[in-house]
C-alpha cells in the first residue's frame, strides 16, 4: 500500500507541476501555461479565444486545443499574469479559470478554514434564530394543546413525550402569566405556526431539503435524507390537520399538529452541526499551525539599482534558489537555505519536536518556518516552494489525512446502506404501531416513525475514525513525528517487534574519538599527541582519522602540516609532523616499526570489547598513547529502548558492523538481540523472516541506506539524521534523531487505536440502541417512548461527541 | 387487537413502500447508465479528463479509463453541503478540499487496472474510477 502511494504520487507529480499556475517568476523567461476554457463548441469559438490570447501584449506564442479545450499560452511573466490572460479569455465571452492541481497545501488550508469559518457563522446565526422561534412556536402551541386535551376529554394523548411534560410542567406557568395568550382563535394560532414553520424549513432548514433532493436524484441518501425526510413528514402532516382537520376527524383520530417539534428539530440539528463544525476545525489545528509557520515576506540581499548591495523585503514567491537571505534574532526564518556566515540558535521546535534551540555555523542547513533565536546570519536560499521542508510536512500531513484506516472498512459498508434502511425501519415502524395501537393510532404511530427517522445519525459512524487520525496526526507533528495516514497508525499500534538499524539511528553515525590514554612512562602530555597524530591523519582519507581531526579541531588545537605522510593499508598511517616520527595504527604497524605495544594492550582489549575501535601513536620509536574511535551510542537510545521494553515490544538490532561492536552497543543499551554482519539485503531477509514468525515488525532506519528494509517491514520509521530527514521514505517520519520519538510514536497509535474503537463503538452502539427505542421497543414492557425533540437533540450531539473524544488526543500525555 | 381493513391497507402500503425504498437505492443506483462515462478509449498519451458535477452526489459517478496513464478528474462542486466538501481517493492517498462554486482538479494515475472508489470525507457519497487495461 505504501509503496503504490508512494510511486503514484511521484508520478503524478510531474503533471502537477507542468499544468499548475506556476508564480510569476521575475526575469522575462517566457513561460507556458495550460488554461482550461468552458463553453467552446466549434473551432469557430476555439480560433476566437486564440486571436484574442494572441492579441494580448507579452503573450508569445497561444494555442487552443477543441478537443482538451484547453488553452496553452506561452507569456512573459514580467508584461502579463495568468489573471489577465483567464480575463482576456472571459471577454471573449467563454469561460475559463486557472486551474491550480498545485493549488498548495497553504492555500487549500486557508480555503478550508474560510469555508469552515462561513459554515460555523451561518449554522450558528441560523441555529439561534430557529431556537428562538422554536421557543415561541412551543408557547404558542401550549393553549392549542390545553384545548385539544379538553375537548377530546382525558383520553387523548398528546402524541409527543416531550410535549406532554412541557405541557404539564409549563402550561400552568404560562396560564397564570399569560392569558391572553390563551384568547387568541386557535385557527389563527395554527396559521400563525404553520407560517412560521414554513418560513424556517425555507430558510434554516432550506439545505437538508435541497441536499437530500440532490442526493436523491442521484440513487443516493444521506443525513440530510433522513432530516428532510421526518421534518417534510411531519410538516405536511400538520398542514393537512390545519388546512383539513376534517380529514382526521372523520376517521376518528385527532387533528395533531407538530410545527413545534419541526422548528425545534431543526433548530437543535443545526446547533449540532455548528458545535460540529467547530470541534472539525480544532482537529486540523496543528497542520493550521503549521501551515502559519510560513512568513509572507524575506529580507534578501539584492543588487541595487546603484550596483551596490542592498537588503530588501521581498514577497516570498519571487525569492529564488541561490539567494542570500538575511534573518535578525526572533524572526521567523522565511525559506530553506544554508548558512553564510554568522552564527546563531535556531528554535527548531515547530517542525522537529526538539525542544532546545539548535547551533547554527556557515554551513549548517537551516529550515523555513523555524525561528532565529540570538544571533543574525546570512544564508543562501536552497529549496523553495513546493519543495521546502515546510511544505513538504504539510503536503505529506495533508496525504495522510486522505488515507483511511483498515478499521474504517465496516464503517464504510455500514454508511453506505444506513439511509435506506434506516427508512424501511421507519415505515415498519409506522405499520406496526398503527395496526398494533387501539387508541390514536396514526398519531403514535406517526410520531414513533419520525422519532426513528430524527434520531438516526450516519455522520458518527462517518467521523469517528477520520477525526481521530486528523488529530493524531496532528499531535505527532507537534511531538516531532510524522506519521503518514490512518494504515500506518493502525499498524503501529498492533507492533510486536521493533528492529533498529545500528549506525545513525542507536548510535550517532559519526565516529568520534572517545578515548585517549597516554603510555605509561611517556613524557608526552594528551593534548600534545592529539596534535601530532591530528596533523598526520589531515591527510589522510579514513573515516577514523577524520573522527581525530574532528577532535582536534574542536578542541581548537592547531594543526600543523606534516612533512611526510604514508597511508599503510590495513594497518594505519605514520609520517613526521614539527620533525618527529609519527605511527598511528594497529599493532601490526607498530611492530613494523619496532614499538611494543605490549603496555597498552591491555588498555586496548578493554576498549575493543567495549566496541569501540582502538589505534596505538608511537611518536619516534616510542610507545606514545592509545587512541579510541567510536560511533557513540545516543544520549537518547538507552532510555528509548527502555520504553519499548515498557511497550512490551521487541528490540533487534541489525547492522553491517562487526560481532563484537554490536554486540557491545546491544549490552550498553539492552536491546535484546543483534543480528550483526548482515549486507543490506540481509536486513531485508531478517525482517521476512520476523514477519513469517507472524510478528508484526517496525523498522528504524535512516530512510536514504535503510529504504528497502523501511518498505518490507509493516511499518517503515524514518529517522533524522545530522544531515536531515528523508521525509518521504517509510511509513512514520521521526524528524530528530531521538530514537524516543519511535517510542512516542508507537505510544500514539496505541492511543489513537483505542479512541478510534471507542468512536467506531460508541457511533455504532447509539444507533443499535437508539433506533430500536425511538421505534417505540420499550413502550410494551416500560411504557418508555422517545421524542422527536429529544431524538433531535440526541442525534446533534452524538457526532459532536465523537468529535469531542477524538480532541481528547490532542491533550494526551505521550511519553 | 383485531387486524381491520385499514390495517391491511397500511401493511401493503408499508411493505410497498419499504421494497421501492430499497429498489430505488440499491438496485436502480447502479444500474442507472447515466451514472457511467468512460473516458480516454482511444490510443494516445495525453492525460484522461472528466469533470464530475458534485451536487448531492457525483455525476458521473463511474470513470473508466485506461490504466498506466494520468487522468485529470475535475470535480465541479455545486452544492455547499459540509458533506461534500473533500472527495477521497484511499487508494492514492489523496484527500482534497472542493471549495464550494469551484472547479477542483485531482490528477491521478490508476498504475493497473482495476477499480478505485473515491467518496466524500465520510463516505456517504461513492464514486469509482475504473482503470483497464
Amino acid at each position: 500500500m505504501s509503496s503504490t502511494t508512494s510511486t503514484t504520487s511521484s508520478a503524478v507529480t510531474p503533471g502537477v507541476t507542468s499544468a499548475g499556475a506556476a508564480p510569476a517568476a521575475a526575469g522575462g523567461t517566457p513561460e507556458a501555461i495550460r488554461i482550461p476554457v468552458t463553453g467552446m463548441t466549434c473551432a469557430a469559438c476555439s480560433s476566437r479565444v486564440q486571436r484574442a490570447l494572441q492579441q494580448q501584449p507579452g503573450v508569445t506564442d497561444a494555442n487552443v486545443n477543441l478537443m482538451m479545450k484547453t488553452a496553452t499560452v506561452r507569456f512573459d511573466p514580467g508584461t502579463v499574469t495568468p489573471d489577465r490572460l483567464v480575463e482576456a479569455i472571459k471577454a471573449t465571452g467563454y469561460g475559463a479559470e486557472l486551474a491550480s492541481p498545485d493549488q498548495s497545501a497553504f492555500e487549500e488550508q486557508m480555503a478550508r478554514d474560510r469555508a469552515g469559518a462561513t459554515e460555523f457563522r451561518e449554522l450558528r446565526s441560523k441555529a439561534i434564530v430557529s431556537g428562538v422561534i422554536g421557543v415561541l412556536a412551543m408557547v404558542l402551541s401550549m393553549p392549542l394543546m390545553r384545548q385539544m386535551t379538553s375537548a377530546a376529554g382525558p383520553h387523548t394523548h398528546i402524541s409527543d413525550p416531550f410535549m406532554r411534560w412541557v405541557m404539564a410542567v409549563l402550561d400552568p406557568i404560562l396560564l397564570a402569566a399569560l392569558p391572553w395568550l390563551y384568547a387568541i382563535p386557535p385557527v389563527l394560532v395554527l396559521w400563525l405556526l404553520l407560517l412560521g414553520t414554513l418560513g424556517v424549513m425555507a430558510w434554516a432548514g432550506r439545505h437538508f431539503y435541497t441536499r437530500a433532493w440532490a442526493a436523491f436524484r442521484h440513487h443516493s441518501a444521506d443525513m440530510n435524507t433522513l432530516v428532510a425526510v421526518g421534518t417534510g413528514a411531519a410538516f405536511l402532516y400538520s398542514v393537512v390537520a390545519t388546512v383539513a382537520p376534517s380529514f382526521f376527524l372523520r376517521r376518528g383520530v385527532q387533528p395533531d399538529v407538530y410545527y413545534e417539534a419541526v422548528v425545534i428539530i431543526i433548530a437543535l440539528i443545526l446547533t449540532g452541526n455548528a458545535f460540529e463544525a467547530r470541534a472539525k476545525k480544532r482537529t486540523a489545528s496543528a497542520l493550521r499551525a503549521l501551515v502559519q509557520l510560513q512568513p509572507k515576506t524575506a529580507r534578501v540581499v539584492r543588487r541595487g539599482l546603484d550596483g551596490a548591495d542592498v537588503e530588501i523585503d521581498a514577497p516570498i514567491e519571487t525569492v529564488e534558489a541561490g539567494e542570500r537571505v538575511v534573518v535578525r534574532p526572533g524572526e521567523r526564518l522565511p525559506v530553506d537555505g544554508e548558512v553564510l556566515s554568522g552564527e546563531s540558535a535556531v528554535d527548531e521546535s515547530m517542525l522537529t519536536g526538539e525542544s532546545l534551540p539548535v547551533a547554527k555555523k556557515p554551513g549548517d542547513a537551516v529550515i523555513g518556518g523555524t525561528i532565529n533565536r540570538t544571533g543574525a546570519f546570512r544564508y543562501r536560499a536552497t529549496t523553495l516552494g513546493a519543495d521546502s521542508v515546510l511544505a513538504r510536512i504539510v503536503k505529506l500531513m495533508r496525504d495522510a489525512q486522505g488515507s483511511r484506516a483498515p478499521i474504517q472498512r465496516l464503517a464504510d459498508r455500514i454508511s453506505g446502506i444506513f439511509v435506506p434502511v434506516v427508512i424501511s425501519i421507519a415505515i415498519a415502524t409506522f405499520v406496526v404501531w398503527f395496526v398494533a395501537v387501539e387508541s390514536a393510532p396514526a398519531v403514535r404511530a406517526f410520531a414513533a416513525a419520525v422519532a426513528v427517522l430524527i434520531i438516526a445519525c450516519p455522520c458518527a459512524m462517518g467521523l469517528a475514525v477520520p477525526t481521530a487520525v486528523l488529530v493524531a496526526t496532528g499531535k505527532g507533528a507537534e511531538l516531532g513525528v510524522l506519521i503518514k495516514g490512518g494504515e500506518a497508525l493502525q499498524r503501529a499500534g498492533d507492533l510486536r517487534t521493533i528492529v533498529l538499524d545500528k549506525t545513525g539511528t542507536v548510535t550517532e553515525g559519526r565516529p568520534t574519538v572517545t578515548d585517549l590514554v597516554v603510555a605509561p612512562g611517556s613524557s608526552r602530555q594528551a593534548d600534545d599527541v592529539l596534535r601530532l597524530v591530528a596533523s598526520l591523519e589531515r591527510l589522510s582519507e579514513h573515516p577514523l582519522a577524520d573522527a581525530i581531526v574532528r577532535r582536534a579541531r574542536d578542541r581548537g588545537t592547531p594543526l600543523a602540516t606534516p612533512e611526510a605522510f604514508e597511508s599503510v593499508t590495513g594497518r594505519g598511517a605514520v609520517g613526521v609532523v614539527e620533525g618527529a616520527g609519527v605511527a598511528v595504527g594497529n599493532a601490526a604497524l607498530m611492530q613494523d616499526y619496532a614499538v611494543d605495544p605490549a603496555p597498552l594492550a591491555r588498555e586496548a582489549g578493554r576498549l575493543a570489547m567495549e566496541g569501540k575501535t582502538p589505534m596505538y601513536v608511537a611518536i619516534d620509536g616510542a610507545l606514545a598513547a592509545v587512541v579510541a574511535v567510536a560511533d557513540p551510542i545516543k544520549d537518547t537510545s538507552r532510555e528509548a529502548i527502555r520504553r519499548f521494553h515498557a511497550l512490551g515490544l521487541e528490540v533487534v538490532m541489525l547492522t553491517g558492523d562487526h560481532r563484537r561492536t554490536a554486540e557491545a552497543v546491544a549490552r550498553q543499551t539492552g536491546i535484546d538481540r543483534v543480528v550483526a554482519e548482515v549486507l543490506p539485503d540481509g536486513k531485508l531477509a531478517e525482517i521476512e523472516r520476523l514477519q513469517a514468525e507472524g510478528k508484526v515488525v517496525a523498522m528504524v532506519g535512516d530512510g536514504i541506506n535503510d529504504a528497502p528494509a523501511l518498505a518490507k517491514a509493516d511499518v517503515g520509521m524514518a529517522i533524522g539524521t545530522g544531515t536531515g530527514v528523508a521525509v518521504e521514505a517509510g511509513d512514520i517520519v521521526l524528524m530528530r534523531g531521538d530514537l524516543r520519538t519511535a517510542a512516542q510514536a508507537v505510544t500514539l497509535s496505541r492511543r489513537t487505536m483505542r479512541t478510534m474503537k471507542q468512536n467506531l463503538f460508541w457511533a455504532f452502539i447509539y444507533n443499535v440502541i437508539g433506533i430500536p427505542v425511538a421505534a417505540g421497543v420499550l413502550y410494551p414492557a416500560f411504557g418508555v417512548l422517545l421524542s422527536p425533540i429529544l431524538a433531535s437533540a440526541a442525534m446533534a450531539f452524538s457526532s459532536v461527541s465523537v468529535v469531542t473524544n477524538s480532541l481528547r488526543l490532542r491533550g494526551a500525555r505521550i511519553a | 387487537m383485531t387486524i381491520d381493513g385499514t390495517d391491511w391497507l397500511v401493511i401493503l402500503a408499508g411493505l410497498a413502500a419499504i421494497a421501492w425504498v430499497n429498489w430505488y437505492f440499491f438496485v436502480a443506483g447502479r444500474t442507472s447508465a447515466a451514472a457511467a462515462v468512460s473516458v480516454g478509449g482511444g490510443p494516445g498519451t495525453g492525460p484522461q479528463e472528466q469533470t464530475i458535477t458534485v451536487d448531492g452526489g457525483y455525476s458521473p459517478a463511474v470513470v473508466t479509463v485506461k490504466a498506466g496513464r494520468p487522468v485529470r478528474l475535475v470535480f465541479d462542486r455545486k452544492d455547499t453541503g459540509s458533506c461534500s466538501e473533500e472527495v477521497v481517493f484511499p487508494d492514492f492517498g489523496i484527500r482534497r478540499f472542493l471549495p464550494a462554486g469551484e472547479r477542483t482538479i485531482v490528477e491521478v494515475t490508476p498504475p493497473a487496472a482495476g477499480r478505485y472508489d473515491f467518496t466524500c470525507g465520510m463516505s456517504m457519497l461513492r464514486g469509482a474510477l475504473v482503470a483497464e487495461d
